[in-house]
């Protein structure tokens, strides 16, 4: 049966319809789960898309963090099904405590919004499975807080565990070692700023973006967490 | 909260050292403009004022450290400042 992905919602998302509908071109089916939901029953992966999360007021993902959905998203997560984060929803994460580390204001304060090319750094992640290591991906950015940071043992660790995902080939916002998109110790949450729906289909430019999500489902059809 | 009061609390958030602070670095290289030269160290933050009930000054500081520690600042980038201002400052 096709993996059912649900798309986190909360006000002020923006780039949810673009993630359904970048997800069912791809054969899976998708649903809306409201920020309010307290449960993700029948979900077999969730996506917490771009946007600015209520507003983006205090700092990208702060208040996100609050909305009854993120108890849903951290139970899916540690039953071990796929979460991802785009854009905004990758700050959310962080800041959730989901994935290490933070977003800051790109270098030289400068908003970007540009395709960049990314280099897939692990093939055993849940947006990354089977995809060879080295493989370049044409992927649009679009964001002022991408510029990706952390501690020095931080640093090491996703080092040495492998769980920097994707790396800028040419950093266009200051990111630490180049991060595009880290991923959790169960190797099932990954961030990543870029936007692989917005690279999903050839009208787009860019169909990269689909080897990704293509992972992404799957992944999801065989992890399918506990209810 | 039986004999609390209001304390009024001002919580200011700058980015750690370490981390980039561009805006701060902004400004300071516009302060030239102006003629005002041997301007350094800028440094751009964030201060929020609340009141909160509590039943002593070491309570409120201890409250309002949470309110900081958990929500206004993100530990990762950010480090913060929390004063318990005089009573009858109006937040």
């Amino acid at each position: 049966m096709a993996p059912r992905i649900g798309v986190v919602l909360f006000p002020g998302t923006n780039c949810e319809y673009d993630a359904i509908q970048a997800v069912e071109r791809l054969g899976a089916t998708a649903d809306l789960v409201w920020h309010g939901a307290t449960t993700a029953d029948g979900f077999d992966a969730l996506i917490l898309p771009g946007g600015f999360a209520h507003g983006d007021y205090l700092r990208p993902g702060a208040i996100a963090r609050f909305s009854p959905v993120m108890d849903v998203v951290a139970s899916f997560a540690a039953a071990g099904g796929p979460v991802i984060g785009i854009c905004n929803g990758f700050q959310v994460l962080t800041e959730a405590g989901l994935l290490p580390g933070a977003l800051q204001k790109n270098r030289g304060l400068r908003f970007v919004c540009t395709t960049t090319v990314l280099r897939v750094e692990e093939d055993d992640t849940a947006l990354t499975a089977g995809v060879t290591v080295g493989t370049e991906l044409a992927i649009p950015i679009n964001h002022f807080e991408g510029n990706y940071t952390c501690d020095t043992e931080t640093l090491a660790e996703l080092r040495d565990e492998g769980r920097i995902v994707l790396r800028y080939v040419d950093n266009p916002n200051g990111s630490i070692d180049d991060i595009a998109g880290v991923c959790s110790a169960g190797r099932n949450v990954v961030g990543l700023m870029p936007h692989p729906e917005r690279a999903s289909d050839p009208l787009l430019g860019s169909e990269d973006g689909a080897v990704l999500l293509r992972a992404l489902l799957r992944t999801a059809d065989v992890a399918t967490p506990a209810a | 909260m039986p004999d609390s009061r209001h304390y009024s609390v001002q919580v200011e958030v700058l980015l750690r050292d370490g981390i980039a602070d561009p805006q701060g670095a902004t400004i300071e290289r516009a302060l030239p403009a102006l003629g005002l030269d041997g301007v350094t160290r800028v440094r751009a933050g964030k201060s929020f004022r609340f009141d909160l009930d509590a039943t002593s000054e070491s309570d409120a500081l201890a409250r309002a450290t949470v309110v900081a520690d958990r929500l206004l600042a993100n530990p990762v980038i950010e480090e913060s400042q929390v004063t318990v201002l005089p009573a009858g400052t109006s937040a």
